[in-house]
């Protein structure tokens, strides 16, 4: 029973790890570049959820939609601003970047919103069955899982069966060959900002709602940890970062409670570096054979 | 049709085009020779608007192609088939043929793969199949099947023999000629010079980046110094 709980509370955490990883792995599959401000994205969608629940006195649901429109626009700005530019530089410029942004949002934040944390209210309390609140499941936990499971299937949906999204999967291929094929490459790489930053702000209602606490640093340890799980899963792949995530809140909440508290995140680490040893492309990373 | 008139490339400090100009009419064959390094790919590119000339212009259909980018100049009916064919390896034979498509009508896709697949019976058994599994000749069949896929007035071809078994060489040299008997207006860019030469109503040969000679496919073949430096004496 016990064991089960703590199965229970790995999958749902876990599933906020997937939803994160998702979206770094969209990104990186399609742009390849790592956006290492992914993380503090999902802090921003906290703080806009809680401005409008909190400030304006909107529903919960309306805050989510205001998040997730934020985040996204944040998203393609950043990407037109800090990373377009640099498309012929090298991967360290933009690695660089990419962690000058995550400084730069979590600085912002701080100016705006203060560095004292916030109480967040969790939007989701609705009541459980009874079967469910036995095993000590919330509301919260519910609503998680099952977006995890929906973004996912959404997002191997739209890159399987849409227009846009395979236009993803060839820019992902070779960018030169898909502007060749009238391919916007720009534009799509700006699509794909999109999404992963509506996933962040997702992500970010849903972390703080299950830990309310809110402070300009609350996106990095979660946003390091999806990165885990989305190379974890093998990065690129988006059932991947799914397994990815999960496998990886299932571990830290094995970890935690059968081993040490302490040194949980330093076990989901030492994992990682095993896995990477044995499959270097992690669990589902692709090998792709290539002919000549 | 296609004009380039006096166009330089470079690449950082590599002057790569010198002062190319040529003409391909509608309906025509046209083929650019050349050693390895002779810049015909670059010149293709250039055409496709993946490079930019510092000077000279590039007409297409009597609009100037200066400054548009690549992506809209498929729509304006010119498709490149790339060296090394380029092919979507992750993708299936089928996705590949509608990236080829990308800035068709959505309506035209379907009629536009059955008429590949006429084309191309091979790729129709492997449609679903995903295209890096393909061997290279059904690769390059792939790449030709996804440029036409776009319905392109002008077709550019870049080294489609490359790295093909002579006798896969010939299918795909069969294969121009059908297309050009149907009115297809091709630009071929080729390394061997005799299989493109006797395809080609007109063929121009290029050496460091400068065209040294020009003339029918016919008097290019008989022509003693392309002989010497192409066609293995």
């Amino acid at each position: 029973m016990v064991f089960l709980q703590y199965l229970i509370s790995g999958i749902s955490i876990g599933s906020i790890y997937a939803i994160i990883a998702l979206g770094y792995t969209m990104v990186y599959g399609i742009a390849k570049m790592l956006n290492f401000a992914h993380g503090d994205v999902i802090m921003v969608g906290g703080y806009i959820s809680f401005c409008t629940t909190s400030y304006l006195g909107l529903p919960g649901w309306v805050s989510v939609v205001f998040a997730v429109a934020v985040c996204t626009v944040l998203g393609v700005v950043i990407e037109g601003l800090a990373y377009r530019p640099l498309r012929q530089a090298g991967s360290l410029a933009v690695l660089i970047t990419a962690i000058g942004v995550s400084y730069l949002l979590q600085n912002a934040a701080q100016l705006i919103w203060g560095a004292t944390p916030k109480n967040f209210t969790s939007l989701v309390n609705f009541a459980v069955p009874e079967f469910l609140s036995r095993l000590n499941v919330s509301g919260v936990m519910l609503v998680t899982v099952v977006a995890c499971i929906v973004i996912m299937l959404g997002l191997t949906w739209f890159t399987s069966r849409t227009k846009l999204g395979k236009a993803m999967r060839a820019c992902s291929e070779d960018r030169g060959a898909a502007q060749l094929m009238g391919i916007n490459v720009n534009r799509t790489i700006s699509m794909t900002f999109a999404i992963g930053s509506a996933l962040a702000a997702i992500a970010g209602v849903l972390l703080c709602s299950y830990s309310p606490v809110l402070q300009p640093t609350t996106g990095s340890m979660p946003g390091i940890k999806a990165f885990t799980a989305a190379v974890f899963g093998g990065i690129g792949s988006i059932p991947g970062a799914f397994l990815g995530g999960v496998l990886l809140g299932i571990i830290e909440a094995m970890a935690r409670a059968y081993l040490s508290t302490n040194l949980a995140n330093s076990i989901v680490f030492a994992v990682l570096i095993i896995v990477l040893l044995v499959r270097p492309a992690g669990l589902l990373g692709k090998y792709v054979p290539e002919k000549v | 049709m296609l004009k380039v008139n006096d166009i330089n490339v470079y690449y950082g400090a590599i002057h790569a085009i010198k002062g190319v100009s040529f003409e391909v009419q509608a309906g025509e064959v046209v083929t650019l020779i050349g050693a390895n390094g002779a810049g015909k790919s670059t010149i293709l590119n250039t055409v496709s608007g993946l490079l930019h000339p510092k000077t000279g212009s590039i007409e297409f259909l009597g609009k100037s192609l200066t400054g548009v980018p690549a992506h809209k100049i498929v729509a304006r009916g010119l498709a490149q088939v790339p060296e090394g064919r380029r092919i979507f390896l992750q993708m299936t034979v089928e996705e590949n043929l509608e990236m080829g498509a990308f800035t068709q009508p959505n309506s035209t896709v379907d009629p536009g793969i059955q008429r590949v697949y006429e084309q191309f019976p091979r790729l129709k058994e492997r449609r679903r199949q995903i295209a890096g599994t393909l061997s290279g000749g059904e690769q390059q069949m792939l790449a030709m099947g996804r440029a036409l896929m776009a319905d392109p007035k002008l077709l550019m071809l870049d080294e489609p023999s490359m790295g093909l078994a002579p006798i896969l060489v010939d299918q795909i040299f069969e294969i121009i000629e059908r297309l050009h008997q149907a009115g297809t207006t091709i630009l071929l860019v080729e390394q061997n010079a005799q299989m493109a030469l006797s395809v080609a109503d007109r063929g121009y040969v290029l050496e460091t980046g400068k065209i040294v000679a020009t003339g029918t496919g016919q008097e290019l073949l008989n022509n003693e110094a392309v002989k010497q430096a192409y066609l293995g004496g």
